[in-house]
Order: structure tokens, then C-alpha cells, then sequence
């Protein structure tokens, strides 16, 4: 039986203004563009385009753009285009469908019904401009023990914190699933911004130990890379429990991918197969973690924070009240939209909730049980703006992660074809004539331009409220309204309505 | 330097092993100190009585030898030296271990070796002398794994779903029959004789725990491997 997908965009090239300088046709790792020297002129197969935007962003007469296809099933409501195709790829193949970057569906976006507070008459607002803001913020526990030494001073009991000059931190991208260039612009601009960028579970290149500093380093199922110095090497360290694109999944890094330079940041043969299973085997309960979190602590002789991230899930509160009691500093939650290299597409669009109301419950739960202040909250999983991460924080972080937004920083245009390998942007492959377009310099820079003006929109809309620094805005859930949402909703974020006084 | 661990917390313990300027330490009356030696690099140590969890996590060069019984993921993710347990080992011991050596003269509890893998000069080995208990070396990537079956009466070698999810290293049973429920990714061949590397290894074992090195590696075993044929990876379509 013949199937055939029509392409879901179409590559449109504007024949007046093509010079035929080939420049496409040598951007595209996917083959859309080639010349045809019969006709001398440039033609396309849209049907090998993933619309990353990159032929249209290079050509140098703006002569491409890619549109959305009209070609259409018969409209239903019920079996629209997309999930007819998924149909036909499974009929076709037997396989499980495999997506990449966060869940794109309709889902509602709890930031987009929160709306933020301003100071009017009675509590002036301030001008970041002439007043002192601060953003700077540390993770940690703040539970501290009040003990005097022999001449009655105070000793210092307070367990080690991390010092970020903003509230936003670069979440969890391993070297193999994004690439080497992409981890040095990430690891610079973490430095230059005195903020932490993340290693994720692939373990951390020798040449960027020397922004050790500034680098949170992952411990997942797979142990990828964990040894002695690589936790020596890292301000923090953080234990993967799970991941918001795919909670309750592990990942799967095909022998192909694992080039000569990812084998050895991951430490294991070159071209060998990389799994980490979806659970860690030596945890099952609440005890277990404390195990692994006291164990990190005891090889790092007690100087570094241990985060654990888990996935948003449904009984979230409470798997975050056991983790404030396992000894972890802090806890890292990702929300059902955040993104990775490559997940199953059904758990992608299907499993876990936003990270708005998890963030929510948590802070609320861990309040309720006086155990706040054992944990930093750090919340990711699609934090688009400075709004999202202001709200964030009034809802209760400390602080957020930020993965999509920076690759988009970098170059990503969120084709979704990370788990093609051929990124031409030069982030999620490891093919060398690709990596090298994207340039660490340039990268870096792009990545501290996009957390400046951040920093500055979070300073002027705090300075609006009458607030000066993000501790106090910390869980300050009265400057947050709910519009368009149900009374369950706005209990659930623990926010009033907009039009409701304070 | 010796060091008496009685009524020590395990924090105490912990930094008095790391404060010593000794390179030979000897721990005594050890009661469920958790994290002993965690990421040690250069010291010979011995160990009286019960430690607690995490003995030896992150291990990377330094020897122990533990002179009773080893609880929990002895060994996690241990990078270099040696462990030899006088005694039998609880669950998850040598976990995602990827260098060094554990010796355990009795038995092992569940999900031993589990992502145990292999790296340059780094091939990790755990010999037990006993039998292992259920998921014994499931997702292996590399090393080797070996169990004698010492002592063990009627009882089989090791327990349910060994060794699924292999995707390499391989696994050495001393037994004359094919362990039941062995998943199809795994690949079982009778030897007539181990080769030298594993031979070596036991004859460690034989001197260490003071056994009849010929019972041993003259015996018939069982290699496990994964199988190419049929890899344990699934079928995924780009959407």
C-alpha cells in the first residue's frame, strides 16, 4: 500500500530574487535545496524540510520562506491532520513515535492567566534606574543550628550555599544530546553572568572544568562520567530523578551518537550504547535518596549544595516533602513542557502537569509542613520570559532553569528534530561541519544579552510593585491575580482573582 | 592508625579515616557507619565489625578490606581500587561501578553490578563467591562478573532476571545448568575453561578467602553475553 504525507510546511522561493548562489543548498544538512543544471535554477523537496529557518535566515536576498502546507485531510474535529499522520507512521514502521523540545499542544498555560501587580499612590514604585535593585539570590538550605564556640561567639552553621547574581540558572543539556560548541557558550556565559549552567547526565568535557565555578554537575541512572573530580570539579551537584519531557522515563543514547570525544566526557567505549534506566535501581524510597544525597555529600566533604530534580507529577507535594527531609539542598522541578533531545512523543503529550501548579503545591506544602527552609525551590519547564520568571518567583522559586530559552538564545528555531542529529544550527548534533557554526563566542554572547535584558525587566517590574529585591518577592502570591481561571484553579495557585482586593 | 569506631557517628568516622595521615588505617568495632571510605583514593584500609550503607562509593584507588559483613550498594559507582568483603554483601553492591575490584567470599543480595561498564583501561570486576540474588547484572554495559557458587547447596547460582537489558561486558557462573528465566538479549555458552583474565581474578578470590584454587578455575562455566543478534533497543519512528 502507498502512503504518502504531503510535507506539513512547504519551502516558498521567491524565483525573481534567487541568485542561484547555492548558499541553501549548502546550509542544509536535510538536502531540500539543490541546484538543477538542467533548468539552472535552484529547486526544493520540502518533504526533507524540518523548518529550522536556517536557508531563510542565510540567504542573502531573503528570497525562502517556509509556510504552513494547506494541503488537508478531510476536516474532523476529532482526527485532525497530525494524528492521522501519527497513524500512518505506526501502520507504516511498528515504531514508537519519537519526538524532541517540549509538549507543543493546546494545553493551558497557567502564566499566561496571572497578571502581575503594580504600586499606585500609597507604596510608591521604584525606579531601577536610580534605586538600588537586587537580584542576586542563593540556593540552599537555610536551616541553621544556633551554637556558640568557647568565647561565646556564634559559630557558623549554615550548610553551603550557591551565590547567583540572577534568579535564572541554564537547566540540565548533556554533551551528546546538544554539542560541543553549545556547551562552551552555555559554560561562558554561566561565568560571565555569575549564574550556573547544568552538565546533564553526560558528564563534563575536560576542557570545561575550568568553569567548574559555575557548573552544576548531574548524577542520573546511568552514573555517566560520575567519578571523583568530576564532583570535586562542580559548584553543586544534582541527582536526575526524572525530567519533565519524560517523567518516568530513561534515555536511550544510540551507539551511533557516542563519537569518540561524547565517549569520553561519558566515560564508556566509543560507539557503545548509552542507557540510563528509568529509575535509579538503588532508589526506591525516600531513605534510599537520602543515601545518595549523603553519599555525594560525603565525597565532596560536606561543601556542595545537592539539588534533586524530579518531573511534575501528580502527587508532586508530597514527593517534595520527602526530599526537603533527605538532606537535599535544594529541589529542582521540572513541568510537563519542558524540553528534551528526544522523548517518546505519547509521554511528551500525555504524562505529568505545569510546572505553575506544581511549583504552587510544593511551596505551599513544604510552608505548611515548616520545612520550607530546608530546600531552595528552582522551577523550569518552560519559563519563556522575565514574566514567566517573575511569576515563577511570587509563586514561590527561589529560581528558575532555563533550557529551551537559551538554545533559542543560541540559534535554536524549535524545529523539534533534536533526535535527527542534524541540527543545523550546530546545537543537537555532533557532526563536526555542523558544531563549527555555531561559534562559542557568539553563543556566549547571545546567552548574556538574553539574561541582561531579563535581569533588567525583572528589576522594572519589581521596581513597579514597590519591591527591591527578589527575596521579597520570594512566595509573595498577593502580587499575582488569576483572570479566566476556575475557583479550583486559583486555590490549587494559591492566588486570588483579578478584580479581588488585596 | 587504628581507630576504634565505637559510639562514632558516621560523620566522625568518616573524617577521622580522611584526617589520617596514615595510609594504613584499621577501623574497629564498626557498627552501621554509613559511607566508609566514600571516594577514597590512597589508603589501605581494614574494617572490623558492620559497616552501614555506601562502604566505598565512588572508590578510586584505595583498598578495603572488610572483615565481616557489607550492607547496601557496597561500591556505587566505584572508579578504581579494590573491596574485599570477608563475608557476604547486601543489595546493588558494585552499582554502575567502572573500575576496581570487589571480592565478596559469601553471597549478594538483589540488582548486584547493575550498570556495571567498561572504560579504557578501567574494566571493572566483581567476583562472588556465593550466589547472587535477583537482577544480577541488569543493564551491563562492560566488565565482568563472576559467581563461584560456593557453598550454595541445591540453591541456583543466581535468582530471576539475570542480566537483562545487557548491552555488554560479560558474566562468568560456576554451575552446570543453564539459570532458568534468562532474558532473550543474553547469550549463554558453556565453557570448558574460563580465560586467563577471569582466571585470574578467581584465583584472587581463592587466595584471598583461602579456597582450593583447582575446584575453582578448573570447573565448567557459564559465559553470559549480550546477544547481537537480537539487541535490546527498541524501534522508535521520527515524528
Amino acid at each position: 500500500m502507498q502512503t504518502y504525507i504531503y510535507p506539513e510546511y512547504e519551502v516558498v522561493r521567491d524565483r525573481a530574487k534567487c541568485v542561484n548562489c547555492r548558499i541553501c543548498e549548502r546550509e542544509c544538512a536535510n538536502g531540500v535545496h539543490r541546484f538543477d543544471e538542467k533548468l539552472k535554477v535552484m529547486v526544493e523537496d520540502s518533504a526533507k524540510c524540518v523548518n529550522c529557518h536556517r536557508c531563510v535566515c542565510m540567504c542573502p536576498v531573503h528570497a525562502l520562506k517556509i509556510v504552513k502546507s494547506d494541503d488537508t485531510y478531510k476536516l474532523n474535529a476529532n482526527w485532525d491532520n497530525r494524528t492521522i499522520n501519527e497513524i500512518f507512521k505506526q501502520a507504516d514502521s511498528g515504531g514508537v513515535l519519537l519526538s524532541s523540545m517540549g509538549n507543543p499542544n493546546t494545553y493551558p498555560i497557567f502564566w499566561d492567566n496571572l497578571l502581575i501587580n503594580a504600586s499606585q499612590v500609597t507604596n510608591p514604585p521604584i525606579d531601577p534606574l536610580r534605586e538600588p535593585m537586587e537580584t542576586q539570590m542563593w540556593l540552599g538550605s537555610r536551616v541553621v543550628s544556633i551554637r556558640r564556640d568557647a568565647e561565646g561567639k556564634l559559630v557558623d552553621t549554615l550548610k553551603p550555599q550557591l551565590k547567583l547574581s540572577v534568579p535564572i540558572m541554564f537547566s540540565a543539556m548533556s554533551y551528546g544530546s546538544i554539542s560541543y560548541n553549545a556547551h562552551e557558550s552555555l559554560a561562558r556565559a554561566a561565568s560571565e553572568l555569575g549564574i550556573y549552567y547544568n552538565t546533564g547526565e553526560g558528564g563534563l568535557h575536560k576542557d570545561f572544568y575550568k568553569y567548574g565555578a559555575n557548573t552544576i554537575v548531574q548524577v542520573a541512572s546511568g552514573r555517566f562520567g560520575v567519578f571523583r573530580e568530576y564532583l570535586d570539579t562542580a559548584a553543586a551537584i544534582e541527582i536526575k530523578m526524572g525530567q519533565g519531557a519524560k517523567p518516568g522515563i530513561g534515555g536511550h543514547l544510540p551507539g551511533a551518537k557516542i563519537t569518540a570525544d561524547v565517549a569520553e566526557t561519558r566515560m564508556i567505549p566509543e560507539g557503545a550504547d548509552a542507557i540510563s534506566p528509568a529509575p535509579h535501581h538503588d532508589i526506591y524510597s525516600i531513605e534510599d535518596l537520602r543515601q545518595l544525597v549523603m553519599s555525594l555529600k560525603e565525597a565532596t566533604d560536606y561543601k556542595k549544595p545537592v539539588f534533586v530534580k524530579i518531573a511534575a507529577v501528580h502527587n508532586i507535594a508530597a514527593i517534595a516533602s520527602g526530599i526537603a527531609r533527605s538532606g537535599a539542598d535544594v529541589i529542582a522541578i521540572d513541568g510537563f513542557r519542558g524540553g528534551t533531545g528526544a522523548a517518546p512523543t505519547r509521554i511528551r503529550d500525555n504524562v505529568g502537569i505545569p510546572v505553575e501548579v506544581a511549583l504552587a503545591q510544593v511551596d505551599q506544602r513544604l510552608r505548611e509542613e515548616g520545612i520550607r527552609d530546608n530546600v531552595s525551590i528552582v522551577a523550569g519547564g518552560s519559563i519563556r520570559s522575565s514574566g514567566d520568571l517573575l511569576k515563577a518567583i511570587a509563586l514561590g522559586a527561589d529560581a528558575c532553569y532555563i533550557g529551551t530559552a537559551a538554545l533559542l538564545a543560541m540559534g535554536c528555531h524549535l524545529c523539534r528534530s533534536c533526535h535527527s542529529g542534524k541540527c543545523n544550527w550546530g546545537i543537537a548534533t555532533q557532526r563536526p561541519d555542523l558544531v563549527k557554526r555555531l561559534d562559542p563566542d557568539e553563543g556566549a554572547r547571545r546567552l548574556v544579552n538574553l539574561v541582561t535584558a531579563w535581569k533588567h525587566e525583572l528589576e522594572e517590574m519589581m521596581g513597579g510593585m514597590g519591591i527591591n529585591s527578589v527575596e521579597a518577592l520570594r512566595g509573595n502570591r498577593l502580587m499575582l491575580r488569576g483572570i479566566g481561571l476556575t475557583d479550583r484553579e486559583l486555590n490549587i495557585l494559591g492566588v486570588k482573582s483579578a478584580g479581588e482586593s488585596m | 592508625m587504628k581507630i576504634d569506631a565505637k559510639d562514632m557517628a558516621c560523620e566522625q568516622l568518616n573524617a577521622a579515616i580522611k584526617a589520617s595521615a596514615d595510609r594504613k588505617i584499621e577501623v574497629t568495632d564498626v557498627v552501621g557507619q554509613r559511607y566508609i571510605a566514600t571516594a577514597c583514593s590512597d589508603k589501605e584500609i581494614e574494617i572490623h565489625g558492620t559497616p552501614g550503607n555506601a562502604m566505598g562509593a565512588y572508590l578510586d584507588g584505595a583498598t578495603i578490606a572488610l572483615y565481616g559483613n557489607a550492607q547496601e550498594a557496597t561500591g556505587d559507582t566505584m572508579n578504581g581500587g579494590e573491596i574485599d568483603v570477608f563475608g557476604s554483601a547486601g543489595d546493588a553492591t558494585g552499582y554502575a561501578m567502572r573500575g576496581g575490584k570487589i571480592f565478596i567470599r559469601g553471597d549478594v543480595g538483589y540488582r548486584c553490578g547493575i550498570h556495571m561498564k567498561a572504560y579504557r583501561d578501567n574494566k571493572p570486576a566483581i567476583v562472588i563467591g556465593g550466589r547472587a540474588g535477583s537482577f544480577l547484572g541488569e543493564y551491563q554495559a562492560g566488565g565482568t562478573i563472576v559467581v563461584l557458587g560456593d557453598e550454595i547447596g541445591d540453591k541456583p547460582v543466581v535468582g530471576y532476571f539475570c542480566g537483562t537489558g545487557m548491552h555488554g561486558g560479560e558474566m562468568y557462573l560456576r554451575c552446570d545448568r543453564i539459570p532458568v528465566t534468562l532474558p532473550p538479549q543474553v547469550k549463554a555458552e558453556q565453557i570448558d575453561a574460563i580465560p586467563s583474565d577471569v582466571k585470574a581474578l578467581v584465583e584472587r578470590w581463592c587466595k584471598l578467602f583461602d579456597k582450593d584454587v583447582k575446584t575453582y578455575t578448573g570447573a565448567k562455566f557459564f559465559k553470559l553475553t549480550p546477544d547481537s543478534e537480537n539487541p535490546y533497543k527498541r524501534m522508535y519512528t521520527s515524528n
